[in-house]
């Protein structure tokens, strides 16, 4: 058994989120945003046709980008770094599909509590343990990884009750990766179908969210919210291991207020632009936790 | 039944052509279409070597059929079958053209990617495939498309009197995405974002061959800086995509520790990638003319974390080859005999457990491999997954020993000034062809300008010229291999779909 302590000469690599922050988190290309400040009335039209995706769009002069097709490409920040900038963090995750729209679209915090408090009442049976069937429904390939990434020691999801199973009656929450494919979308319902109550939904990545950069075609269905109704929201192209785990203890109401602001991004991921966090990232060791 | 058909002289030239010289010893490419206002334009590309050669015949509307290629050249029965899908032309022969990327329903147009077709509704068929086998107690296990554990959705049919695979058949419709159509109408600048994500695994080696076939219309050099990036982030992709495989191979094995070990150097790997890039895929990297700037991290900290990568894979690679449990389940499992894998012309690690040594970095240097010095690696000729495991094994030392040298160039280089990208013309016309080795072998870019928008890019993926081979892979193997041999062939599926 010379592979025991092969495993134990490493010591612990595991991250301790949610409990602790996680060094990597931070250093991470998760978002475009609007700088607040910026005066972003001129010549803006450029950075709206160079986005590959149409995510860029003018209401009142003032810029604003869908998350849930933003492919993080990075041209807008390229073209104009005076208004648009990269959001370090991973908790970007969303449980309404117009909250990825931002700067936010004056919705009432009424009608986020609603949807949040009914996702609240659906899933208090799963907050200590939940069992995840995760669907392929047209991806590049990239999602699987980063989603399988979940069991490895460094997220190891399963320290935090979350399981995959292969059955769908085993299932409490489905993760949807791709752009939702006419060929795939029967398999979807099936699988939505076959999944008991209290049923969860993700859509992981922007290519579940909108299609991405496929959008619609003869054979993508751009996003799978059409098919199945979704509760969460995770961008990304494709969304990080840590996105993933956010959006998935979003889903399950394993987070606490302080964790998250109401409507918008949790308040520990604002405020440090990427270039500070990234030369954390070199300094320890790329961010990872201690000896990773 | 080819009998009842007569074709054109030009159709039949043509089909005798490409025999002859596949007979001669050229590796058949693969064969695409393309939507041209008079007809269906069919090519094939030839490789030999250093040269790819092309061949190429129009199938007017009229007589939408041609001579199947795959009564010589078995490589070339996927590619029928697609054309067939995706543009409604036959190839007339003796096997028939089971739908393989979308099956449609009678009487629904097809996606026809190419100039000058207005496109109709497009329907899909899912009706499962019948049985190929009839005999006592034989029966068809479908497996798929949603698999039982984190997998990228593939339907197999495997015909089976209980334990032995007596015929094994793969369709792939379910994650049929239409990509080709999208580039239609692209910049270039658009096209490589789309390239990466064609096959997501392999993102950095599509965006390479996208783009060199871009540069290659628009007549520039990449500068040197700029090659030695590519190759940087090329070979740790190959690295993550190798030890994805492996991940595999204990997986089914139930390595546990040996499991999280490797999940652990990928983890490792993919953090490394983000950290010069951004992007735990490389993305965003490889742009026409060049890459998008200077890695994100200095020689010294790439010297250390490639050492600290390199370590732990190298120790932990031979603790696994000498474990006996996981060793045994690889050797005799799944043998592609050296004649089947020049038949299919396997590539990539695949082939090269076949004694198919094609490998586009030595064979047509493209990026900075002219400048590098790569290491041969063994010649192989079990054919079994234990050889494909071997041959991955060996390119992993292969990819950290060119790293170092990428680094140390580009080290050398950063004290004089240094240049990224060149201009690429923004109104460029024309037609050419990019390659790259990507870690699942040699992917081929068929692209095609005008006026600087793309009107046609084909690409043809390394894992859907292997995956055509698959069912050759279960000559003496049993149900509880499948696992072994799916994983030695380390596909994937997006880029087999399109």
């Amino acid at each position: 058994m010379p592979w025991i302590p092969r495993g134990l000469r490493e010591g612990v690599v595991t991250s301790r989120y949610p409990r602790r922050r996680d060094g990597y988190g931070p250093v991470f290309r998760a978002a475009v945003r609007v700088i607040d400040a910026a005066d972003a009335t001129t010549r803006i039209e450029d950075s709206v046709a160079a986005c590959p995706t149409g995510a860029i769009t003018i209401h009142d002069g003032r810029p604003r980008i869908d998350q849930g097709s933003c492919i993080l490409c990075g041209r807008c920040t390229e073209l104009r770094p005076d208004v648009f900038r990269f959001d370090p963090g991973f908790e970007t995750a969303e449980l309404r599909r117009e909250a990825l729209v931002v700067p936010e679209i004056t919705e009432s915090d009424e009608v986020l509590r609603l949807a949040s408090a009914e996702l609240g009442r659906r899933v208090r049976a799963l907050r200590k343990s939940v069992h995840i069937r995760h669907i392929d429904v047209g991806s590049d390939g990239s999602d699987e990884w980063e989603v399988a990434a979940l069991t490895n020691p460094v997220y190891d999801v399963q320290r935090l009750g979350v399981f995959f199973t292969a059955s769908p009656r085993h299932a409490d929450l489905l993760l949807a990766t791709g752009v939702g494919t006419v060929g795939m979308l029967d398999a979807l319902r099936q699988t939505y179908e076959a999944m008991p109550e209290p049923k969860v939904v993700i859509a992981a990545g922007v290519e579940a969210i909108s299609g991405g950069l496929l959008g619609r075609g003869y054979a993508s269905h751009g996003g799978i919210a059409t098919t199945v109704p979704v509760d969460v929201f995770v961008p990304g192209s494709p969304p990080s291991p840590f996105s993933l785990l956010y959006g998935i203890l979003l889903a399950i109401g394993r987070l606490s207020t302080a964790d998250r602001a109401p409507g918008g991004r949790s308040p520990r991921s604002q405020g440090k632009d990427l270039g500070t966090a990234r030369s954390d990232l070199y300094s320890e060791g790329f961010g990872m936790e201690g000896r990773i | 039944m080819s009998d009842t058909f007569v074709f054109s002289d030009e159709l039949t030239c043509f089909a005798t052509r490409v025999s002859e010289a596949v007979r001669k010893g050229a590796r058949f490419g693969g064969l695409f279409a393309t939507r041209e206002p008079s007809g269906t334009r069919l090519l094939v590309l030839l490789e030999e070597g250093a040269i790819i050669s092309t061949d190429s015949v129009v199938v007017q509307d009229a007589q939408p059929q041609y001579p199947a290629l795959s009564l010589e050249i078995p490589a070339a029965a996927w590619y029928e079958r697609e054309i067939h899908d995706l543009f409604g032309i036959e190839a007339i022969g003796p096997r028939r053209l089971d739908p393989l990327v979308l099956p449609t329903t009678t009487g629904s147009s097809r996606p026809r990617t190419g100039s000058g077709t207005t496109k109709g509704p497009i329907e899909i068929d899912p009706t499962p495939l019948s049985a190929h086998l009839r005999g006592e107690g034989v029966f068809t296990i479908p497996y798929g498309p949603v698999r039982s554990g984190v997998f990228e959705s593939i339907e197999y049919l495997v015909e089976t009197p209980g334990e032995d695979i007596l015929h094994l058949r793969a369709r792939v419709f379910h994650k049929h995405r239409g990509i080709e159509t999208r580039f239609e109408g692209m910049t270039p600048a658009d096209g490589v974002l789309l390239a990466e994500r064609y096959e997501g695994v392999a993102s950095v080696a599509h965006a390479v061959a996208f783009s060199s076939a871009v540069e290659q219309i628009a007549g520039v050099e990449i500068p040197e800086g700029a090659g030695l990036l590519r190759v940087l982030h090329a070979e740790l992709e190959r690295v993550a995509n190798h030890l994805e495989s492996v991940i595999r191979h204990c997986e089914a094995a139930g390595q546990a520790v040996a499991f999280a070990r490797f999940s652990l150097h990928k983890e490792r790997v993919q953090r490394l990638r983000a950290a010069i890039s951004g992007s735990r895929f490389g993305r965003g990297v490889v742009i026409p003319g060049g890459v998008s700037g200077p890695p994100g991290l200095g020689a010294s900290a790439l010297f250390s974390s490639i050492d600290q990568v390199e370590a732990g894979v190298r120790a932990d690679l031979r603790l696994l080859m000498a474990t006996p449990s996981f060793a045994d389940r690889l050797r005799g499992t799944g043998i592609v005999s050296p004649e089947v894998a020049r038949q299919f012309g396997a590539l990539g690690p695949v082939g090269r457990g076949s004694g198919q040594m094609a490998d586009a970095r030595i064979d047509r240097p493209y990026a900075a491999y002219s400048l590098l010095g790569l290491r041969s690696i063994e010649h192989r000729l079990q054919g079994d997954a234990l050889a494909r495991q071997r041959a991955r094994m060996d390119e992993i030392e292969g990819s950290f020993h060119i790293i170092r040298q990428a680094i140390d160039r580009m080290e050398h280089l950063r004290a004089g000034k240094m240049q990224w990208a060149v201009p690429v013309d923004l109104k460029l016309n024309g037609q050419s062809i990019g390659w790259a080795e990507a870690p699942q072998g040699e992917v081929l870019y068929i692209v095609q300008l005008e006026e600087g928008r793309l009107t046609r890019v084909k690409p043809r993926s390394a894992s859907f010229h292997n995956l055509a081979m698959f069912q050759a892979a279960f000559p003496k193997d049993v149900l509880t291999d499948f696992a072994f041999i799916e994983a030695s062939f380390g596909v994937s599926i997006a880029g087999v779909a399109g």
